[in-house]
């Protein structure tokens, strides 16, 4: 190992990296930011935008450091006054045909032109007397708008396109201060993955056609998540405002989707700010349901449950549940024989070349894997199957279509509804509880490739809405104030490890935000 | 010699030996003069030494830089199963040079034989010939000679009965500057946007299609056969300056001077000679204001520098510039400098290919600037601004065209600074319409 490491000081700092390593990669591991506007670790470097120049001793020039592998023993000066007087160079050049529009714009706030200009660019202008260059904006896709007066030519969306997206739609046009990004010829920008060129555009030139204008970057809240699209369980960042979900971004995970996430997976989110929600617990009073306390409505859950003790018992969940979610409600059922399954709603997959493994999959839940490991293990059909001679039915936020409704009705088991949203056939249920999304909650799912990670919280739940584990586990609890209960996501995942093999060992903070892959042993393990 | 012009007697004619004359353009024609000898020879000599003797002749690149020929070709890997390529770079666009253009229009198998010796030295079974797409006329004329030189067995496979299979492609450019500069070129040749790759890799690790490759200038490669039948003795010898510069080369001589053309001349001739002798000098009553020595892309010399200057690539170092090409362009004192460093500029700008901010934001700002000046509309304070954009243009992008627009600007505003000064200051009418 250490045969393969290099050191190079930079700025002052010695740092020890593996043989070969660039140095913008390996100034971040001295603590250095080298401003760069071309470089992206995930895409390859063309070394274009001479942003990242750095002054490295006995060279005579100048070098770029995203191109410029670690040598042993290189004494790099990133903030030397001559790699500075470059950079600000540079920066005046992209400057002088910027349209300065940054009121406007929807990358204010998180603009890396603004960024760099603000720490370390010229005060004023030298190129007072010209009219700036003008294209018109042009509509690239089905999502995507690009300004060319903004862009600085840096090629991220360009390369993305080619060498990761396989699709190389996009080019730079013409030459010179005349040049601009263009679309081939009777192409659209419609790539299931088109989307990240929004987000890899360091200025404001590519744009979301959804995002536009809907919010400043600084006046957002960001939760770090993981995309509740399908079972890939690419990283994400919701981000909200007034606690309105306003976007999806990606958020870097190299084990799982690099710096990227699909157009499907970016829209999916208006689902987390519907206004027809669940929001009181009720229960059933003769022929009406009607508004209870949390108190009554657990003493009510428990009861049911204690009723139907011993008999076949259906759960029909959610994929979208968080693994907290549904091994707790799925505890609730211990003691009787369950049928338990996830609706899973299935859709084309669409791979991303560029990154092997990472793909828009087929199942568009996020937690199928979680719902295996804590026993909602059962075809969905079975589980249909056997309303029939259920005793209870559990249901946890499952998209019934009406067919499906219709057989939960005719099955006449008592149910218990737990639900986000109202739903046409919760008006037969005997208790209806409210409960939390994962925008809502703190939780984790477990992809396909068993690896565990954790959501955030992203905004509160409305009215009396709580999540499902905490309805779990106060109804396990027992009555009266129990000390045992879980009261926040962490503890709700601590339980669950106690009684769960495949999860034992891991906390909510050893998983920190990229999650952990579960041992392979405890593939397979039910409740 | 000096196309169109007779021979000059202080000439020395080897590469443009048979410039005009039309009966070298074809196969017999060649041969009766000479021709393919030189590459039978090279075939019974081996790679090595063939490499070894254009070392010892000192050659160097033709095409600006002045890089050793053989070393280059020493680059070349040796035994690694990959297919190598030679380019050769006939896209000949640096303003003021028009040398390669003749040397393909009246010897395309002095080019042709060229080829075939490096391919054979550094194992290349194929080669590409660059050719810059304005050059409609060169274009029949190659493809013809190459035609002819297929039929007779000295282009393709097993050449002149040998183990040695050799094939020649003509590439023509879609007509860019930048296509010029070797690794822009081999992306062009590949069919993707001209635009410079960055060093390393160099083309002699992966070059064309990611193979290694070796890029060489027209008239370094017609160069070759001559060493080959006349021996490296013969061309170090020819040299009259410094020992590093040898042989002949040719000087594209434009501008201000009674008989512009094409001149072949020993390397370490005077450059006054070339321009009073050679070329006419200036036409009566003007005198010498500047040259640039080496195409638009290297700094200018004074009327007074000129003087004592040899055309090797040591004495014009010296002076500051370089000899780049051997594009000589001669002003007498009617020119205005400004407008001239003007019009190059506005060259660099059209032709930038964009990748560089530096580059594509810099050039196009210069021109706009000069621009300004010309008008009328100057202020105090400009010079310095170009002389800062200049420094940021200089050393800091992937090939050296922002470099190459800067170089004149800088030693414009060096040298003839009271002529900047006289438009800023009011003093001189306006050259251009106000922007």
């Amino acid at each position: 190992m250490s045969q393969d490491l290099v050191t190079v000081t930079i700025d002052g700092m010695p740092v020890g990296v593996p043989k070969g390593t660039t140095l913008i990669e390996a100034a971040k591991h001295a603590g250095v930011l080298v401003p760069h506007y071309c470089y992206h670790p995930s895409l390859p470097s063309p070394a274009v935008c001479r942003m990242c120049l750095v002054e490295v001793e006995k060279q005579p020039k100048l070098v770029p450091a995203c191109v410029t592998p670690v040598a042993d023993g290189q004494v790099v000066h990133v903030n030397s006054p001559k790699a500075k007087a470059a950079r600000q160079g540079v920066l005046e050049f992209l400057l002088i045909n910027h349209p300065l529009d940054c009121p406007i714009c929807d990358q204010a706030g998180e603009c890396e032109l603004q960024d760099y200009t603000f720490q370390e660019g010229r005060a004023g202008t030298r190129y007072a007397e010209y009219a700036k260059r003008f294209n018109p904006v042009e509509d690239f896709g089905p999502d995507i708008l690009y300004v060319a007066n903004r862009c600085i030519l840096c090629t991220r969306c360009v390369r993305f396109m080619d060498s990761v997206a396989g699709t190389p739609v996009l080019n730079v046009s013409e030459r010179g201060d005349r040049a601009t990004i263009g679309i081939a010829e009777q192409e659209r920008l419609d790539h299931p993955w088109a989307g990240n060129v929004v987000d890899l555009c360091p200025v404001g030139s590519l744009l979301s056609k959804d995002f536009l204008h809907k919010a400043r970057a600084w006046d957002l809240d960001k939760a770090a998540s993981v995309c509740p699209g399908c079972t890939q369980g690419c990283n994400v960042t919701i981000d909200t405002r007034d606690d309105v979900v306003v976007r999806l971004r990606p958020r870097a995970n190299l084990e799982v989707n690099r710096h990227f996430m699909c157009d499907e997976g970016r829209r999916d989110y208006r689902w987390m700010n519907r206004g027809d929600r669940l929001e009181a617990p009720l229960v059933r009073d003769g022929d009406r349901l009607v508004a209870a306390d949390w108190d009554a409505a657990l003493d009510r859950l428990a009861a049911l449950l204690r009723e139907t003790a011993g008999r076949p018992a259906v759960l029909l969940a959610s994929g979208r549940m968080g693994t907290e979610s549904l091994g707790l409600v799925r505890r609730l059922l211990a003691d009787r024989p369950v049928t338990a399954a996830v609706k899973v709603p299935l859709g084309e997959e669409a791979p991303l070349p560029g990154v092997p493994g990472l793909a828009l999959r087929r199942e568009r839940v996020p937690n199928l894997r979680g719902a295996e490991l804590v026993g909602v293990a059962d075809p969905w059909e079975a589980a249909l199957g056997a309303l029939g001679g259920a005793g209870l039915v559990v249901v946890l936020d499952a998209p019934l279509d009406e067919g499906e409704a219709r057989r939960l009705a005719a099955s006449g088991a008592p149910v218990a509804w737990l639900g986000t949203v109202e739903h046409e056939a919760a008006r037969g249920a005997a208790l209806v509880l409210p409960v939390a999304t994962m925008a809502e909650e703190t939780g984790t799912f477990v992809n396909r490739d068993d690896r565990v990670q954790r959501y955030q919280q992203a905004k509160g739940a409305p009215g009396m809405a709580r999540p499902a584990w905490w309805v779990a586990g106060e109804v396990l609890a027992g009555p009266g104030p129990d000390a045992d209960a879980p009261q926040t996501g962490a503890q709700a995942f601590l339980r669950l490890a106690e009684l769960l093999p495949a999860f034992a060992g891991l906390t909510h903070a050893s998983l920190g935000f990229t999650g952990q892959v579960l041992r392979p042993a405890a593939a397979g393990v039910g409740a | 010699m000096g196309y169109p012009h007779p021979s000059h007697p202080r000439e020395t004619v080897v590469l443009s030996k048979h410039f005009g004359d039309p009966g070298a353009r074809t196969f017999d024609g060649w041969v009766q003069r000479g021709g393919y000898q030189a590459i039978r020879q090279a075939l019974g000599m081996g790679r090595d030494a063939l490499i070894e003797l254009v070392k010892a002749s000192g050659l160097r690149g033709r095409g600006g830089a002045g890089f050793p020929t053989g070393l280059k070709w020493s680059f070349m890997p040796k035994d690694d199963g990959k297919p190598h390529y030679l380019v050769c770079n006939a896209d000949e666009s640096e303003p003021g040079t028009f040398k390669d253009r003749e040397i393909m229009r009246w010897t395309p198998h002095q080019l042709i034989e060229g080829c075939l010796i490096e391919a054979f030295a550094i194992g290349a079974e194929r080669v590409y010939i660059f050719v810059r797409g304005e050059f409609t006329e060169l274009f029949p004329i190659l493809g013809r000679a190459l035609e002819e030189a297929y039929a007779n067995n000295a282009v393709g496979r097993n050449i002149f009965g040998s183990q040695t299979s050799v094939d020649i492609v003509v590439h023509r450019g879609a007509g860019a500057y930048i296509c010029g500069e070797e690794t822009a070129l081999l992306n062009a040749l590949e069919g993707k946007r001209g635009n410079p790759r960055i060093k390393p890799p160099f083309p002699a690790q992966a070059g064309a299609f990611g193979m290694p490759t070796t890029v060489n200038n027209v008239e370094t490669l017609a160069a070759v056969p001559h060493i080959v039948l006349r021996g490296a003795d013969w061309y170090k010898g020819l040299c009259l300056g410094s020992p590093k510069s040898t042989g002949t080369k040719l000087f594209s001589v434009c501008g201000h001077v009674q008989r512009p053309g094409n001149y072949e001349l020993t390397m370490g001739f005077p450059m006054k000679d070339l321009i009073f002798d050679l070329a006419g000098g200036m036409r009566p009553g003007r005198t010498l204001k500047a040259v640039i020595p080496g195409g638009s892309s290297v700094p200018i010399l004074t009327a007074g520098e000129v003087e004592g200057t040899l055309l090797d690539y040591e004495s014009i170092a010296e002076k500051g510039s370089m000899l780049g090409s051997g594009g000589m362009i001669v002003m007498d004192d009617s020119t205005d400098m400004v407008k001239t460093i003007w019009r190059y500029v506005k060259f660099y700008a059209h032709e930038s290919c964009a990748q560089c901010t530096q580059c594509r934001e810099g050039t196009a700002w210069t021109a706009k600037i000069l621009e300004r000046i010309l008008a009328g509309q100057g202020r105090e304070g400009d010079l310095q601004l170009l002389l800062d954009l200049a420094e940021n243009m200089t050393g800091k992008t992937i090939c050296v065209l922002s470099d190459s627009c800067a170089a004149p600007v800088v030693s414009g505003i060096r040298k003839f600074r009271h002529e900047f000064e006289a438009y800023i200051s009011r003093s001189r009418a306006p050259a251009l319409a106000a922007v």
